[in-house]
């Protein structure tokens, strides 16, 4: 069994490990490592397209993450605040956010944001005083909304499970000792909470970031990274892919480490 | 495939603050201050829900009892044509249809040795290591990870190499094989982590107790270990499977468009032949389809935990 587990491990990072080595080959083929080099990194951080599919893919998991994490953790503590009913209404919707696959949550919002738009364009039109009205479109707005609402179900989650093992006799001795709520939430709550906060924000970030399917869908007229490597991939394999696929899961491995050490790290001893 | 991660957490989330940290929340505010304050607390959360998940599903459904406008897009009217239309796609749910179950059985059969080395076998020291370093390709993007495969399977990779060894003219990438591969290089670890949870959870004297009354290691391991494991392998067979009836990209980039799934029809009838109303009837057939995988799957994870309620006693 030993063997056989080995065997897996291997066959998981084996294909990411040659991803890693080509990435720094001198030639072309990935039958054939002729060299170190690492032209290839230079070479596609010198292919603006690709940079700007970077920023983009930076900004829109930046916003979209600080926007879940502060929706997610605020509607983790309000459902500690609501009934049963309303709380079962709100698990089954966050569970259809996160187990609906992405490329349903993809058509179904670039169907829905189309015919808004067709409907609030006009409206907007007629109410703006100059001649050129904002057009809304999609863009980074509905990717960032789109991945938000994945994301925004997975801090309630996290931060969800964490206020669930809070440790109540704090919380009780705080208000004996005459602390306002607020200042029990402050000095008791938050700090108990805050790594599943950033940890749920790390998670988010990573999946916003990796998101291809959904991306695609809503994306309009932009480009994020794996919108871009998807189509040079169908153009053909390149090692400037391979260098871009070891930059995008060097950054991935560090977020969701870090995610994971936040989550296993004991609670902080007052 | 992110998607199904936290579903091992669902499961976890559900314990409620005590009353009495309730209390210390709003404590001294009037009830209105009080409800005020877990509306605002609500609210963005609840409007997002809304406008981003239940909206989008109600405009497909409405989507779906339309028709094509000539120019693409939609044309408002109420029929079920589209979904007489199905057949037209058939191909494309055969594969899915077959594929998905087939994934995820293999999925099964590579993640359950595993789970099961890595709950009850590993050193204790090397569990966390072990379970990070399942997670951990989980979280990394399913695009490259596919693409390490196409890099592999492609012309350059492996055929290469065989070629040298006098094997030539063998054809990995683009065939079903490869689909397969993908499919479970893609979603073990979502089946894994299921299995172990419920692995772990296990209660070990029920494992010496069925040694000392002389089972031996195999009807242990058949009546008691994956017996009570069944839970975890019902609810990770059911989230890889409605994952998998979504797929898009490991068709794409290893099936080369000869394995055409449903997630490759959608992509065509949304982004290039336009045909709105068709692509809804067949998202609508598709979450469908996965509701009643959850259904059935919930029921077997009901009957077996009913089961073992009535085998402890």
């Amino acid at each position: 069994m030993r063997a056989f587990v080995v065997a897996v491990f291997g066959f998981l990072y084996l294909p990411i490990a040659l991803v890693v080595l080509f990435s720094f080959n001198a030639g072309q083929h990935a039958s054939e490592f002729t060299g170190f080099s690492v032209q290839w990194y230079g070479k596609a951080l010198s292919n603006p397209f690709l940079v700007e599919a970077l920023k983009n893919s930076l900004f829109i998991a930046t916003t979209s993450a600080l926007l879940a994490a502060v929706c997610g953790t605020g509607a983790a503590l309000g459902l500690q605040r609501v009934g049963a009913r309303t709380r079962a209404l709100f698990d089954a919707l966050l569970g259809a956010a996160i187990v609906v696959p992405g490329v349903v949550i993809g058509i179904s919002t670039l169907v829905a944001l189309v015919q808004l738009f067709a409907v609030l364009n006009p409206f907007l039109a007629s109410l703006w005083p100059t001649d050129q009205p904002p057009r809304l479109a999609l863009g980074y707005g509905s990717i960032i909304a789109a991945h938000g609402l994945f994301s925004m179900a997975l801090v309630t989650m996290i931060v969800g499970t964490r206020l669930g093992s809070l440790d109540r006799n704090l919380v009780e001795a705080s208000s004996d000792l005459y602390a306002t709520p607020l200042t029990t939430f402050r000095s008791i709550v938050l700090p108990q909470i805050m790594p599943a906060v950033i940890a749920g924000f790390l998670l988010a970030f990573t999946f916003s970031f990796d998101d291809f399917i959904i991306a695609f869908f809503v994306a309009g007229a932009q480009t994020t990274l794996p919108i871009y490597v998807f189509a040079s991939i169908r153009r053909g394999v390149t090692p400037e892919i391979n260098a871009i696929a070891t930059i995008v899961l060097a950054a991935s491995v560090l977020l969701v480490l870090l995610a994971q050490w936040l989550l296993g790290r004991r609670k902080p001893s007052p | 495939m992110r998607q199904g991660s936290n579903s091992v957490q669902i499961s976890a989330v559900g314990g409620q603050l005590p009353a009495d940290a309730q209390a210390a929340f709003s404590m001294r505010g009037s009830l209105l201050r009080k409800n005020l304050l877990t509306v605002l607390l609500l609210a963005p959360a609840t409007l997002w829900l809304v406008v981003f998940l239940v909206l989008p599903f109600v405009a497909i459904v409405i989507f779906s009892v339309g028709e094509r406008a000539p120019e693409g897009g939609y044309q408002a009217a109420l029929t079920l044509a589209q979904y007489a239309n199905l057949p037209a796609r058939a191909t494309a749910f055969w594969n899915t249809m077959v594929l998905a179950p087939v994934g995820a059985l293999a999925c099964l059969l590579v993640a359950y040795p595993v789970a099961y080395y890595l709950a009850l076998r590993a050193p204790q020291r090397w569990r966390l290591i072990l379970l990070a370093l399942i997670v951990i390709p989980f979280w990394t993007s399913l695009l490259m990870r596919t693409y390490a495969w196409m890099y592999i399977l492609g012309g350059r990779g492996v055929p290469a190499l065989l070629a040298y060894v006098g094997i030539e003219d063998l054809r990995l990438i683009n065939t079903p094989g490869a689909v397969l591969l993908g499919i479970v290089y893609g979603y073990l670890p979502l089946m894994i982590l299921p299995i172990y949870v419920s692995l772990e959870r296990l209660d070990r004297r029920l494992l010496e107790a069925s040694a000392d009354l002389g089972a031996t290691p195999l009807s242990t391991f058949l009546g008691v270990t994956l017996r009570l494991s069944l839970p975890g392998v019902t609810t990770g067979f059911s989230l890889v499977m409605i994952l998998l009836l979504g797929e898009y990209l490991i068709p794409t980039l290893l099936g080369g468009g000869k394995v055409f799934f449903i997630g490759n029809a959608l992509v065509d009838l949304f982004l290039q032949s336009r045909n709105w109303p068709f692509g809804s009837a067949i998202a609508i057939t598709l979450v469908l389809v996965s509701v009643v995988v959850l259904i059935v799957a919930n029921r077997i994870s009901t009957r077996l935990s009913g089961a073992r309620r009535v085998d402890l006693i």
